[in-house]
């Protein structure tokens, strides 16, 4: 005798909070189970989340949830051994309303976005893991948990599970195991610091906040990045890299993170700061390309666990709120028509074709690859370019006419000036 | 009370004296129990100048009805000021019920205890929230202040044998009934660590220990000084010393001569049990390890060489001084 | 059949919480609230006691709307039903003014049906006075057992209970007349893992809220002004001034080390 809901969503992060909220806000009968003890207590997100997609589930969030602070300025660092070449954009319109962006603890935030579906409807259950899929017909029926009397049947599960999609593989969806190259793990840690000192040192108005992107030396050269983002009184500092060449390089991503709070530039910045957590999880960077079947007979995937993630631009938040949203809008029409088979729920995956979602996804479908196989961008460039910065500024009675011919003469040695041409021609194919 | 008095009954008597002393009042001892009375020697020799009384049968094993009723009679007779208690588990179970029936402010564990010369009230400082905050508490309009005070914080006061007080032998009507409960048995718990809140020297091991085998390093140094183990609560949890050795927040407070914090990290939770020691020895490899900014000498060094290089030095200096 | 209220408490997660040092408040923003763990103990005591006597388990709490949270965490564990004691007037209250306003409510159960037992936990994590309990049982005038570490069994037809109490170096096997106040320790029980109906059931359950006027209270009684006493200051714990550090290789630092102890007689000859 399982207990009965209309909808199973399996997984607490923003993707199946947004489903749950929106269901449960339409009337229907939603459970939501998490297997942390709650909301956001495992999640490792630095992180930034984006005001336009947020508001398109819960409008007008920023006056109540607990945000930390509203990013003014984003900072891109391409880091050498003891230098780092910076280019930032700070605008204060950012500062206030309607916003762009907000650092967020998730182990806070996914917790006050639960509290908003519990309060609209849905059932929140914590510290239960789902185990598997309940069968009927070659459709799925509901989820099995690891309480007793666990089973619980549905029309439709949501599996909003994140990266590590083992119900997205039982689901058939996806394939099994694991694609190191498309997968990066990332590491992070929360280094506490008095609210005065970050403002201070990232030079903010009270209250206000950066985020620095690293490249370079951050990774050790590998594909991928490292961020910095300022809380209210700590800083997310951590490094995310392709699974794949971690693999190659044989390293660990925390001796990739010590190996960036060592550096002098990063170092000064976190100086004092006391250490409070240290997480590690995986971010699916697959792309375009490695977006799994998003539906099935009475299954539906979102967020990371559909891969839908942005690794160019570091998104990943964005992504799941509103593919949840569209999953709930998909299986709200469904429900007129009292059918969860396929075809019902295929409209979703139409739905994200037209939304940012997809259309992001597939312009940078290349990208991964693209620098996988052309190191020379994480490797070279940033030292080089580096290189050319300390020579340029150097006050050393050398005329700058002839600094500009040293700087070009060091530059082609390391790579000629056509491998240059087309690096920047296809760099401009990928991302632009 | 039955049995032998804790303790912390001479330590109350010695910090009892401070605060009898700002605010110029007597201070007095109180005995319920059967068979008590030549205890009240003691109070007196430890600094009491009046010894309130109550011998009965219904007072023989403890149990809070009787007590609390016979408590609450003598306050409500002789008016203290301040009433101070010991914070153990049959302290703390009467303190409760007694500042209940009397309508007035009790604060629990207290490690510090003041007089405002201003105001003639009683600062109760306790540690709150898990040992990550002190608390200064005032009871200002209620009477008695009441208090129970941690074991092995307040300095135990010197002995003045011979010193005589008064005793006032007090009657209150008890009857068993309405003693509510009755003690079947009492258990000695075999295998507690021996008395670690009273030992002279304590060598505790932490996390840094690594394994239990290590341990061994530990007691041969201890042995060496006649000192007796402990451990934070990293160790407790790793399993390699059972809970009664924790010291800190949670475990025992000690007050030894001296401390060896040997791969103790220095958590707060861990520095209130032990910071009241005459002398701390840490010894960590992490020259950054919070536990040397309270320690009196510090060695950075892995332990697994420092620890038998100084049993082997005190069991060679010992050895010199005693020829 | 046995009538049983347990009184939990929501408390921060105290291994969070800081002191602000310039400011010297608490910081306590973000600090994750759960159920204080000893009072966990208690719910499950009450239950396996139901489990085995049959009766009805209730559970208390009083706090902000919030504290919701953690009477569903006991409405999983298996109590029957959950009161949540909320109101502005509430606020402030020191341990004597909550085992008042307790005592009131587990008064206004026993008259729905006679209350045989109260389960507090030993003492809630925040403020660790281990006072509410002796406060309640004082007030009801119900048999005080406090420090449980084991129940023997209870007598229904003669009325009582037998418990072991953990004290500081002994175990005191001790019977108490009914009704009586159970303070508990960990040793108590073991928690048991919910099963998934039990927390759905909890999830749905509706929590009954009484403020001040759904009890019988004295106003002079409650919140700050019912509390005698107050905090006059919060500080971080005083730091220890520390020494020195000893150099050099460890047979070199262990011999300086030891001549400091030995010469100034901190360690003498046994
Ligand atoms: C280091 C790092 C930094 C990032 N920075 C950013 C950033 O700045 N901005 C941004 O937008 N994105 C960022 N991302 C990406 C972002 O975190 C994810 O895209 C987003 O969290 C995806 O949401 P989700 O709901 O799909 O999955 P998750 O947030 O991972 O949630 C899945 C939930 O499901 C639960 N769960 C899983 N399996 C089960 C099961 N079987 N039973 C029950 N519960 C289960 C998990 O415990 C988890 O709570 C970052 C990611 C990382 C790792
Ligand atoms: C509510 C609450 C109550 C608590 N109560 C208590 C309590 O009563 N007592 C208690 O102790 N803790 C208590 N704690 C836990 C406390 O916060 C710490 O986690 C604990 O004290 C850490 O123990 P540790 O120092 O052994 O371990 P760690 O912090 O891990 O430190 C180990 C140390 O060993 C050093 N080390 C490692 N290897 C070597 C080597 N080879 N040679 C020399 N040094 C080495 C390391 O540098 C490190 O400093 C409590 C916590 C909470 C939240
Ligand atoms: N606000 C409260 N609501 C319910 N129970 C409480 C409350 N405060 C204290 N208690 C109970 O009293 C016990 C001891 O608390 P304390 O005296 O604060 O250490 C707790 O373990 C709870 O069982």
């Amino acid at each position: 005798m399982a207990e009965r809901f209309e909808v199973v969503v399996v997984g607490a992060g923003p993707a199946g909070l947004a489903a749950a909220l929106t269901l449960a806000r339409a009337g229907v009968e939603v459970i939501v189970f998490e297997r942390g003890e709650h909301p956001g207590s495992k999640n490792v997100m630095g992180g930034v989340l984006y005001r336009h997609p947020t508001e398109a589930v819960v409008p007008g969030f920023y006056h109540q949830a607990p945000l930390e602070r509203p990013v003014v300025e984003q900072r891109l660092w391409l880091l050498t051994g003891e230098a780092a070449l910076t280019l930032g954009y700070k605008d204060m319109v950012f500062a206030g309303e309607p916003f762009n962006a907000f650092t967020v603890l998730r182990a806070r935030f996914d917790r006050w976005l639960a509290d908003q579906a519990v309060a609209a409807g849905a059932l929140l259950i914590n510290e239960t893991v789902v185990e598997d899929l309940l069968w009927e017909n070659e459709r799925v029926v509901g989820v099995r948990t690891g309480r007793e009397g666990g089973d619980v049947r549905a029309e439709v599960v949501v599996l909003a599970e994140g990266a590590n999609s083992l119900l997205t593989q039982k689901a058939g969806l996806k394939p099994d195991g694991i694609n190191t190259n498309q997968l990066a793990v990332a590491v992070k840690e929360i280094i506490a610091l008095p609210r005065e000192k970050i403002e201070d040192r990232f030079n903010l108005e009270e209250g206000q906040g950066c985020t620095i992107e690293l490249l370079g030396e951050a990774t050790k050269g590998m594909l991928g990045t490292a961020f910095i983002y300022t809380n209210k009184d700590s800083l997310s500092v951590g490094v995310g890299v392709l699974l794949a060449s971690l693999v190659r390089r044989r390293l660990n991503p925390n001796d990739l993170l010590e190996h960036l709070k060592s550096h002098p530039m990063v170092r000064s910045l976190l100086a004092g700061g006391e250490s409070k957590e240290y997480q590690g999880h995986l971010i699916p960077e697959g792309g375009y390309q490695a977006v799994p079947k998003l539906y099935g007979n009475g299954v539906l995937v979102v967020g990371d666990a559909a891969m839908l993630v942005n690794g160019v631009h570091r998104e990943g938040s964005n992504l799941a709120l509103t593919s949840g949203l569209l999953a709930a809008r998909t299986i709200l029409a469904a429900r007129e028509k009292g059918d969860y088979s396929e075809a019902n729920l295929a409209p979703y995956r139409r739905a994200l074709e037209e939304s940012f979602v997809l259309k992001d996804l597939k312009k940078y479908q290349g990208a991964s690859f693209f620098f996988d196989q052309n190191p020379q961008f994480f490797t070279l460039y940033p030292g080089l370019l580096s290189r050319a910065a300390r020579e340029f500024l150097t006050v050393d009675n050398v005329p700058k006419r002839a600094k500009q011919k040293r700087i070009l003469r060091e530059i082609t040695a390391a790579r000629s000036r056509f491998q240059i041409a087309r690096d920047l021609y296809s760099l401009w194919r990928v991302m632009g | 009370m039955a049995g032998e008095p804790a303790p912390v009954s001479w330590e109350l008597l010695g910090a009892g004296r401070q605060l009898a002393g700002a605010l110029k009042v007597e201070l007095a001892g109180v005995l319920l129990g059967q068979g008590v009375e030549g205890l009240a020697n003691e109070a007196w020799a430890y600094g009491a100048d009046r010894v309130y009384l109550v011998e009965d049968p219904v007072l023989g094993p403890y149990r809070t009805a009787p007590y609390a009723r016979a408590l609450v009679e003598l306050v409500q007779r002789y008016r203290p000021e301040i009433l101070l208690l010991g914070a153990t588990s049959m302290g703390r179970d009467l303190s409760g019920a007694v500042a209940t029936a009397l309508g007035t402010g009790l604060t629990a564990d207290c490690t510090a205890l003041n007089i405002d010369p201003a105001t003639r009230l009683l600062e109760q400082t306790r540690p709150a929230f898990g040992g990550n905050v002190m608390a200064t508490i005032l009871c200002q309009r209620h009477r008695p202040q009441m208090a129970t005070v941690r074991p092995r914080v307040m300095p135990l006061p010197p002995r003045q044998e011979g010193r005589q007080g008064e005793l006032v032998r007090v009657g209150i009507d008890l009857k068993e009934e309405e003693a509510l409960a009755t003690v079947l048995e009492v258990i000695e718990e075999k295998g507690k660590a021996v008395y670690l809140d009273r030992a002279e020297i304590v060598v505790a091991g932490g996390r840094g220990l690594g394994s239990r085998e290590n341990l061994r390093l530990l007691e041969e140094l201890a042995g060496v000084l006649g000192g007796t183990l402990g451990a934070s609560r990293a160790a407790v949890e790793a399993g390699w010393l059972p809970p009664e050795y924790q010291v800190g927040q949670t475990g025992i407070t000690v007050r030894p001569k001296v401390y060896f914090a040997i791969g103790i990290s220095g958590a707060i939770q861990h520095l209130v049990g032990m910071q009241n020691a005459d002398v701390i020895v840490a010894i960590n490899k992490d020259p950054e390890a919070p536990i040397f900014k309270v320690a009196t000498y510090g060695i950075v060094g892995d332990f697994l060489e420092v620890v038998p290089a100084l049993t082997e030095e005190f069991r060679r200096q010992l050895a010199a001084r005693s020829t | 059949m046995l009538q049983m209220v347990v009184c939990v408490k929501q408390v921060p997660d105290t291994a969070e919480v800081r002191i602000n040092p310039r400011t010297n408040t608490l910081v306590r923003a973000g600090v994750p609230a759960i159920l204080n763990p000893y009072d966990a103990h208690a719910v499950e005591a009450a239950v396996q006691l139901k489990e085995k006597y049959g009766g009805q388990v209730t559970a208390l709490s009083m706090g902000p709307p919030q504290a919701e949270e953690v009477l569903r965490r006991a409405l999983g564990m298996g109590a029957d039903r959950a009161i949540l004691l909320s109101d502005r007037a509430f606020a402030g209250s020191d341990t004597l003014a909550t085992s008042y306003i307790l005592a009131a409510a587990i008064r206004a159960i026993d008259r729905e049906t006679p209350v045989d037992l109260v389960f507090c936990g030993k003492q809630a994590i925040d403020g660790d006075t281990a006072q509410v309990g002796p406060g309640i049982a004082a007030r009801l005038g119900f048999t005080q057992l406090t420090y449980v570490m084991a129940i023997d069994g209870v007598d229904l037809e003669k009325r009582q209970i037998q418990v072991q109490r953990k004290l500081e170096d002994k175990r005191e096997v001790i019977r108490g007349r009914l009704p009586a106040l159970l303070t508990v320790v960990k040793d108590l029980n073991e928690l048991r893992y919910a099963s998934l109906p039990a927390l759905i059931r909890a999830a749905r359950a509706t929590i009954t809220t009484w403020s001040k006027d759904d009890l019988d209270l004295d106003p002079a009684s409650i919140g700050l002004k019912g509390s005698p006493t107050s905090v006059r200051r919060i500080f971080a714990p005083p730091a220890r001034p520390g020494g020195e550090l000893i150099p050099g290789e460890p047979r070199q630092a262990a011999a300086i080390l030891v001549a400091k102890l030995v010469q100034t007689k901190i360690i003498a000859d046994k």
